[in-house]
């Protein structure tokens, strides 16, 4: 099958996100992004999908993809990354989730704002508080977006929190038919060595974005056919690591 | 102390099929990161955590612990009891937190002893 490179960035902050900075705001990502020659990329704030169409709608008329999606925080403080095909998939999983989140509001002066765009003039702030755990464990969340057949990618697993390997020690059997995600700066090779768990999943680098200079520092390329949902759904859940390369 | 009369004295529900009620509980570990249990955990002990996914038994079976009491009226899946079985180690809850159960062990004359100590 020919298939063709496209970089791809498929962890990336909004000023949702009350750790993000106010910059990453839908024109500033998907600038960014263009500049940094990406060609998919996945927006992935904590627990929330809410900047996702804001993103999208900045994107159009341009060649980016955006993937819609979020970074779902489990019981056991796992980082999990879900991304959908759809942007209603992503609200659905959003409206999941927050029923599962414990209603607290947010203290900005210490956390920081979690700002939404209804467009690029409007922007409103959420209350309730986006950084904490929702009451999922881990196979649930995994549960529901296979139910949903999206893609699920554990995050940062070579960090010492909030990783599926620093919160549970190894990833169990059942859950890895999916991908994990390691941070630029990881050498994929020490990882896999390091956690035996890992090494038949398929690894990619994401920025984790949170500012906008992070944009595209994962360095991952992936190559498919098409840079759509469905061939990256394919490549992420393969065996295989032959069709994602590291720059 | 004899894991029966724990379980009895502080109306903890037990949760596996596991029977081990004359395990003897020689001392008490209250954490909730699997590293750090794996690392500090005494042999013979009662752990008490809030976590409930299987790796807790995978950590459990590792270290030898004598007893697993889940808080905070959190109980364990399907997949943790069937391990638990499986590797021979009880597992108990309780509705109150781990703060208030370590006490009333502690009060039963259950120490933290850690590995090492």
């Amino acid at each position: 099958m020919e298939t063709r490179e496209f970089n791809v960035d498929l962890h990336i902050h909004t000023a949702l996100s009350p750790c993000a900075s106010g910059e990453m705001t839908p024109e500033e990502i998907v600038g960014r992004a263009l500049e940094k020659e990406l060609s998919i990329i996945g927006i992935t704030d904590h627990n929330s999908a809410g900047n996702v169409g804001a993103v999208w709608e900045s994107a159009k008329g341009t060649k980016l993809v955006v993937i819609p999606g979020m970074e779902v925080e489990t019981r056991e403080e796992i980082h999990v990354i879900c991304l959908f095909n759809t942007l209603n998939a992503a609200l659905e999983m959003q409206e999941f989730v927050y029923t599962h989140l414990p209603s607290i509001p947010n203290k900005p002066d210490i956390f920081g704002e979690q700002v939404l765009f209804e467009s690029s003039a409007k922007k409103k702030t959420c209350e309730r508080m986006l950084l904490t755990s929702t009451a999922l464990p881990v196979e649930e969340v995994v549960s529901k977006v296979k139910k949903m057949d999206g893609i699920y990618i554990f995050a940062h697993v070579d960090r010492p929190s909030y990783s599926i390997i620093s919160q549970l020690l190894f990833i169990p059997e059942n859950l890895q038919d999916a991908a994990v995600e390691i941070s630029p700066k990881a050498n994929p090779q020490e990882v896999k060595e390091k956690y035996p768990s890992v090494r038949k999943m398929a690894m990619i680098k994401s920025s984790d974005a949170h500012r906008p200079t992070d944009i595209g520092t994962g360095g991952t390329i992936i190559c498919m056919k098409e840079p759509g949902f469905r061939f990256l759904q394919e490549v992420l859940t393969g065996k295989q690591n032959n069709n994602i390369i590291f720059k | 102390m004899r894991l029966g009369d724990i379980v009895k004295r502080l109306d903890l529900k037990i949760e596996s099929d596991t029977e081990n009620m004359d395990n003897e509980i020689i001392s008490g570990y209250c954490s909730d990161l699997l590293s750090d249990v794996m690392g500090n955990v005494r042999k013979g002990s009662i752990w008490v955590t809030l976590q409930t996914h299987k790796n807790v038994l995978a950590v459990a079976a590792l270290t030898d612990v004598a007893a697993i009491l889940i808080t905070g009226g959190a109980h364990p899946d399907q997949d943790m009891l069937s391990k638990a079985e499986d590797e021979g180690i009880p597992v108990l809850s309780t509705s109150i937190s781990s703060f208030e159960i370590v006490g009333r062990l502690y009060e039963m004359g259950i120490r933290g002893m850690r590995r090492g100590d």
